[in-house]
């Protein structure tokens, strides 16, 4: 087999199936994939959550983690979200010729470890190869089903006036470490993404109380993306504390730099959950039993005033409105 | 003394500035905070809601980008179209609308802009590709542009034949001036930019006490600072004090800093120029000498400096003078928001009218 992917690998040939052998099915081997038909067949019953998402991230391999963790991770928190318990993933693979093979092993080996620790089973998939400069370097889409219980309704309409908003960890450390990385400033850090899947741990949290409202994972935009959405589709306001919010100290440190606000940086291992006060405490102390929930605190509270808006008590003790994102974040002038 | 965050953000004292200015009886006020730093932080800590009415913080014109003229960003988006060039740029400039465009969408059209995080960037693309020219786009007060002189300093030392420089730097202090003898906007005291003032030190400020008996403030930018500042302030102006006091020592002293002012003059020269929104302000703003000419883009590709009028509406020059608010400009929140500004001051992250939209409206 040759070192790097070539249009060949793509055709549906011998060298496709060589290199499904040889390097998707040495890692993600299990029998859905080994039979070998064009779909998985699998049973299911209840309530079925079906999400999909695409992974473009730069660069591929970050600290903590790579573009195969955070395609698994990615649908596994969007279906935990919906409070599913996630089960089978698919994964489609579009790649850039002359991608190396050895690169392709570690993303694939890397979905293999995450799908393992997170008890899912990627039971079918799909390989594109596309001329240089199609696509940068290899894109990843993962889709996935999960069976949600039947006591539990989480959506982001139900949010009620007098839930609290809890955040599970510290905000802003994948888009900061992202950010480092992707620019190659002169600034010493050890920042990483905090890229984990949540399941197992959000599964704790669920059968301790269903008493849950909206769940979330605050990815692209951060938490003032998501809290907005979650804020319009409920049609409530939602108020939180600056000084109850966990951020890092490095990643304070950067954003201060560089002009940018951890608010509005992605995260790829937490989780906000919006609850009634009465199950609030006991949703704490099952996050913080596990951990990636070390760090869980309540952040804020849903409130009826200034419905669709998200706002903020600061340190001053004044108020600011935090608005939804533009774009992304550009850094400043002076 | 703590480290940074815990020292100048402490909530307890916090707590007690904020009642202290809350609990204000004096006469009513106007205080211009001239920085467009101070215009975002003072928003994204939420101060003005810890104010009383009779103290009227106006933003004044210290947002570099906000003041930089329509026909700059025509300038910049002309050269860009340039198969051979690639600009550089702080990323403030991106959204600044242009007459038709602005360089984020000429990025997406597959122009070459790049976002650098300090222009000496620059030089390090202009080594890479030698075979382009590379342009950047430097705007900014005293605070800036020494940087962007060391820049041009690097790339003659460097011999190097294809960067230059498109100016469009200002100095503040003209407009402190003309802005304190405006009787329309009534200003009683300044506060004034503390990191501005980092590099000119504040015996100018002292001059236009004494001129237009204008007492004044240099804050620096966390909450404590700025909270402090008003308090003083306000002191200063009800016993009549026509003091300038430095509540940013830890940063700013009187001489301010002679070398970056020093190296600012060997590249630049003082010369009338353009506020978008204001006018001309006679010997404003900064070019580049005659001895760098090789790096003064404006020579070097020959471009018009031609003063366009404001868009129908836009009342981004009424604001940066502080004779209006945001609130008062018909277009502010609908059809200008920072999606698709109409005006500058809707999209620089230190715009007064950003400012307003993202914090408070």
């Amino acid at each position: 087999m040759s070192d790097i992917i070539t249009l060949a690998h793509g055709s549906g040939g011998k060298s496709s199936n060589e290199l499904i052998k040889n390097v998707f099915l040495k890692h993600l081997s299990n029998d859905y994939l080994l039979s070998g038909d064009d779909a998985a067949v699998v049973e299911v019953s209840g309530r079925v959550a079906y999400t999909t998402d695409s992974f473009v991230i730069t660069p591929i391999f970050f600290n903590g983690g790579d573009i195969g963790k955070l395609s698994v991770c990615g649908t596994v928190n969007d279906l935990t979200a919906i409070g599913a318990k996630p089960l089978y993933l698919s994964c489609g693979f579009i790649i850039e010729e002359g991608f190396p093979i050895k690169d392709l092993e570690v993303i694939v080996a890397s979905m293999a470890q995450t799908a393992k620790e997170s008890g899912v089973k990627i039971v079918t998939g799909d390989t594109k190869v596309v001329q240089k400069n199609a696509v940068d370097k290899i894109f990843i889409n993962t889709s996935g089903i999960g069976i949600i219980p039947n006591e539990l309704n989480v959506s982001g309409a139900r949010a009620k006036a007098g839930d609290k908003v809890i955040i599970t960890g510290t905000i802003g450390d994948h888009g900061c470490s992202i950010l480092l990385e992707r620019e190659k400033l002169d600034i010493i850090s050890d920042i990483k993404s905090d890229c984990k899947p949540l399941n197992k741990m959000i599964e704790k949290v669920i059968e301790r109380t269903q008493d849950i409202h909206v769940m979330r994972d605050p990815t692209r935009g951060g938490v003032a993306a998501t809290l907005n959405e979650i804020a319009v589709q409920s049609n409530v306001g939602i108020k939180l504390f600056e000084g109850s919010i966990p951020v890092k100290d490095q990643v304070k440190g950067v954003c201060e730099l560089l002009g940018m606000d951890p608010l509005y940086m992605a995260n790829e291992g937490k989780m906000l959950i919006i609850a009634p006060e009465s199950s609030s405490k006991a949703i704490l102390e099952e996050l913080k039993k596990d951990e990636a929930g070390a760090d869980s605190c309540i952040i804020g509270e849903i409130t009826s005033e200034s419905a669709g808006r998200l706002f903020m008590k600061t340190i001053t003790g004044g108020s600011r409105i935090i608005d939804m994102p533009v774009g992304d974040q550009l850094p400043r002038i002076c | 003394m703590g480290d940074f965050f815990t020292t100048y953000r402490d909530p307890e004292i916090l707590e007690k500035l904020a009642k202290k200015i809350g609990d204000y009886k004096g006469r009513k006020i106007n205080i211009m905070e001239v920085c467009g730093t101070h215009t975002m932080a003072i928003s994204r800590y939420g101060i003005r809601s810890l104010l009383p009415e009779s103290i009227n913080l106006i933003s004044g014109p210290g947002c570099p980008v906000c003041v930089t003229p329509v026909f700059f960003i025509n300038a910049a988006i002309n050269l860009s179209s340039r198969k051979d060039t690639i600009i550089t740029t702080f990323g403030d400039l991106m959204r600044v609308p242009g007459s038709e465009s602005n360089l984020l969408q000429q990025k997406a059209l597959g122009r070459d802009v790049r976002v650098v995080y300090s222009p000496l960037d620059s030089i390090k693309i202009a080594k890479q590709n030698k075979d382009k020219n590379v342009v950047f786009l430097s705007v900014g007060f005293e605070t800036t542009t020494p940087i962007s002189a060391l820049t041009v300093l690097n790339a003659k030392d460097e011999g190097l034949k294809n960067f230059s420089v498109l100016s469009a730097n200002k100095t503040v202090p003209v407009a402190l001036e003309v802005l304190a003898m405006d009787e329309d906007i009534g200003i009683d005291g300044y506060l004034y930019p503390g990191h501005v003032s980092a590099i000119i030190g504040t015996g100018i400020y002292e001059e236009l006490a004494r001129k237009h008996r204008i007492p004044g403030v240099v804050a620096g930018f966390e909450p404590l600072d700025i909270l402090n500042g008003i308090i003083r302030l306000s002191e200063n102006i009800n016993q009549n004090n026509i003091v300038v006091e430095n509540a940013y020592q830890r940063a700013v002293s009187k001489e301010g800093n002679p070398i970056a002012v020093s190296k600012m003059y060997e590249v630049y020269e003082p010369c009338d120029s353009v506020w978008r929104g204001i006018g001309n302000l006679p010997m404003s703003g900064l070019k580049i000498r005659d001895e760098y000419k090789e790096f003064d883009a404006w020579k070097v590709f020959e471009l018009e400096q031609k003063v366009m009028e404001e868009p129908k509406g836009c009342l981004c020059g009424e604001i940066l003078k502080g004779k209006k608010k945001p609130s008062d400009c018909l277009l502010f929140g609908k059809a200008c928001v920072p999606e698709s500004p109409v005006g500058a001051c809707m999209v620089s992250s230190e715009g007064t009218c950003a400012a307003y939209y993202k914090y408070n409206f």
